[in-house]
C-alpha cells in the first residue's frame, strides 16, 4: 500500500503554535446543568425533570445515584428533618499527603461537609433517626467523619428509643486515612449492636454502590435489608475478582436481584414506593407518630 | 528497619505460623470444625484446650506453611464459612464461660465468586457485630499480616497486640499503591505511609502491645512464646479482677475512641 504514502515535497514551518494567536476552537455545547444524559439509554433528559422523577429516568427507568440530600428528601415528610452533627469533618490523621486539599475541593464542589447526612425526621409521620451516604463524596468512601456521624446517631437513637434507617452508598473504607478508617467498622458495629439488644428496629438499605467495609459492617447488619433494582452490593471488587479468576463475570453479578437470589436481601424495592414501605415496616413493629 | 523490611518479614516463608503458636501455648488442643451452615473453611483454625490448666477457645486464620498447605487453607485468606465458624466458637466460648485466644495471619478475606455467593461482606459484620458484646474476655495476637477487613473480624476484642515484625494494615501496601497512586509500583513508599508496623500503631492506640521477636524470631521462638504465654496469663488475670459489663464497656469504648473528628462551619 506504499502508493497511498506519497512523500510531502514541500517545506513546513517550525512555528511556535501558541504565538499563532489562533482563536478559541469553539465546540458545541449543552448548558451545564439543564440536560442530564441518562447512563443506560443514554438519551438527554431535563435535569428539573429527573430531580422530580426521584432520580430515575423518565424514558427508560433507569436509576441515578441519588445524594444524600435528594435521599432524606424522598424518604422524610417535608420539613420535618433535622440535622445532626452537620458541622463534624474529619482530621488528618496519617498525615497524608494533600488530604486535606482533596477534601477541601470536594466540600466546595459538593456543597457537603462529609460524605453522610445524618438526623431524625418522620416518614409519614412516624419518627425515625436516618442516616444517607453520598456517592458523590469521594464515592461515599468511610472515614472518621462518617464512622463518628454514624455511630452519634445510632446512640441518639438508642436513647431515644428510635428506630434506625440507614442508606449506604460508598466505595469502603477511606483509604487516606488507613487503619482508623478500619476501626470506623467495628465502632458503627458495635454501636448497631447496642441499639439492637434495646429492642430497636434497623432497617438497612444498601444503594449503588455499596462495597468493601461498608458491605462487611453495617449495611449487612439490619434486621431488614431492603435495596434497590440493579444497586450493586458487594464486598470484593468486581476488577479484584475478574483479576483473580481471569475471566469475565455475568452482569448481573453483585447486584441487588443477586444478592437477595442469594439470600443476604429481603426485597428488592422500587425507589417510588420505598417510603411506603418502610412506613408500613415501621407500623408493624408499632412504632407511632 | 524500614517498614517494607517489616512487610518482607511478615511474610516469610519460615516465620512461624498460628498453629506453631498454638502447639507451643495451648494444652490438649481439640480441633473443631465446620460451620453448621455450609462447610468447613480451613483458612480458619478453631478449637479447644488448656492454657496453664484453665479451658480457652482458640481461633487463629493462618496460611499455609507450603504450596499443598496453601491450597488446603487458601493462602491464608477464609471465606464466609471460616467467619461463620469462627462465630460459631465464639459464642460456643462464652456458654462455657471460655476466655477466647485468636491468632491471625491473613492477606485479608477471600476474594471470590463464591465468597460473594455466599455473604462475605455479612459474614465478616456479623463477627465484628458479635464481638461487641460476647460475653467473654477475647484477646487477639496478629503473629504475620493482618489485612484488612478479613483480619479486624476477628480482632474486634479485649485486646489486639502484634508480633515485632507483623503488620496491620487496611490493605496490602500494593494494593494501595495502586488505588492511590494508580500504579502499583510505589509499595515501599506506600508502606511507609500507611502506618501498618506494630510501633506506629502502638502509637496510634490501635494495639495494646507489642511482642518481643528478640532478633530473630526463628532462633529465639521460645523466648517469644513466654512473652506470649504471660500476656495472655496477664490479660486473663486482668479480665477475671473486672466485671463483665465493665469489660464490654471498655471493649465498647476501645472502638468509640477512634477518630478524631472536628467542628467546622
Amino acid at each position: 500500500m506504499a502508493i497511498f504514502k506519497k512523500k510531502r515535497n514541500y517545506f513546513t514551518l517550525e512555528g511556535n503554535i501558541d504565538e499563532l494567536n489562533l482563536p478559541p476552537e469553539v465546540k458545541p455545547s449543552i448548558p451545564e446543568g439543564v440536560w442530564h444524559k441518562c447512563k443506560a439509554c443514554e438519551k438527554l433528559i431535563l435535569k428539573e425533570e429527573l430531580v422530580t422523577n426521584t432520580y430515575i429516568c423518565p424514558k427508560c427507568g433507569a436509576y441515578e445515584r441519588m445524594g444524600a440530600k435528594e435521599r432524606i428528601e424522598a424518604i422524610i415528610d417535608e420539613g420535618t428533618f433535622k440535622e445532626l452533627s452537620a458541622n463534624i469533618v474529619g482530621m488528618n490523621p496519617l498525615n497524608f499527603p494533600k488530604y486535606e486539599e482533596k477534601i477541601e475541593k470536594i466540600q466546595q464542589s459538593t456543597g457537603l461537609k462529609e460524605g453522610v447526612l445524618t438526623g431524625y425526621g418522620r416518614i409519614s409521620t412516624l419518627k425515625v433517626a436516618i442516616a444517607a451516604m453520598d456517592p458523590n463524596f469521594i464515592m461515599g468512601s468511610m472515614g472518621s467523619a462518617i464512622g463518628e456521624k454514624l455511630t452519634l446517631l445510632i446512640e441518639f437513637a438508642e436513647k431515644n428509643s428510635l428506630p434506625l434507617i440507614i442508606f449506604s452508598a460508598s466505595g469502603g473504607a477511606r483509604m487516606q486515612e488507613g487503619i482508623i478508617s478500619l476501626m470506623q467498622m467495628a465502632k458503627v458495629s458495635a454501636a448497631i449492636k447496642r441499639h439492637s439488644d434495646k429492642g430497636l428496629l434497623y432497617v438497612s438499605i444498601p444503594t449503588d454502590p455499596t462495597t468493601g467495609g461498608v458491605t462487611a459492617s453495617f449495611a449487612m447488619l439490619g434486621d431488614i435489608i431492603l435495596s434497590e433494582p440493579k444497586a450493586l452490593i458487594g464486598f470484593a471488587g468486581r476488577r479484584v475478582i475478574e483479576g483473580t479468576i481471569r475471566q469475565a463475570l455475568p452482569d448481573d453479578f453483585q447486584s441487588a436481584e443477586f444478592l437477595l437470589k442469594h439470600g443476604f436481601l429481603d426485597a428488592v424495592v422500587r425507589r417510588e414506593e420505598m417510603k411506603e414501605y418502610l412506613h408500613k415496616v415501621l407500623l408493624l413493629h408499632e412504632y407511632k407518630s | 528497619m524500614s517498614a517494607w523490611d517489616r512487610v518482607l518479614k511478615a511474610r516469610d516463608k519460615n516465620r512461624p505460623l498460628p498453629l506453631d503458636f498454638i502447639r507451643k501455648i495451648i494444652v490438649d488442643f481439640v480441633q473443631l470444625k465446620g460451620d453448621r451452615l455450609y462447610g468447613n473453611d480451613e483458612a480458619v483454625i478453631g478449637g479447644i484446650g488448656y492454657f496453664l490448666g484453665t479451658p480457652v477457645t482458640v481461633i487463629a486464620i493462618s496460611r499455609g506453611r507450603d504450596i499443598e498447605e496453601n491450597i488446603i487453607r487458601n493462602f491464608g485468606s477464609p471465606n464466609p464459612e471460616g467467619y461463620r465458624k469462627a462465630l460459631r466458637l465464639m459464642k460456643q466460648a462464652e456458654k462455657f464461660n471460655r476466655p477466647v485466644i485468636i491468632f491471625i495471619d491473613t492477606k485479608g478475606a477471600g476474594c471470590a465468586i463464591e465468597a460473594e455467593e455466599r455473604g462475605q461482606g455479612e459474614a465478616i459484620a456479623k463477627c465484628l457485630y458479635e464481638s461487641a458484646t460476647l460475653k467473654t474476655p477475647i484477646i487477639s495476637f496478629i503473629t504475620g499480616e493482618g489485612g484488612s477487613g478479613g483480619a479486624l473480624a476477628l480482632a474486634a476484642g479485649d485486646e489486639v497486640h502484634m508480633l515485632e515484625n507483623a503488620i496491620y494494615s487496611i490493605l496490602s501496601p500494593e494494593g494501595f499503591s495502586s488505588i492511590l497512586y494508580k500504579d502499583g509500583k510505589y509499595f515501599k513508599e506506600a508502606s511507609e505511609i500507611m502506618k501498618i508496623t506494630s510501633d506506629d500503631l502502638l502509637e496510634l492506640k490501635i494495639i495494646e502491645g507489642i511482642i518481643s521477636e528478640h532478633g530473630n524470631i526463628n532462633e529465639n521462638f521460645e523466648e517469644t512464646i513466654i512473652d506470649i504465654k504471660n500476656t495472655i496469663n496477664d490479660f486473663l488475670g486482668r479480665t477475671k479482677a473486672s466485671k463483665l459489663d465493665d469489660l464490654l464497656e471498655a471493649r465498647y469504648n476501645r472502638f468509640r475512641k477512634f477518630g478524631n473528628v472536628r467542628w467546622k462551619i
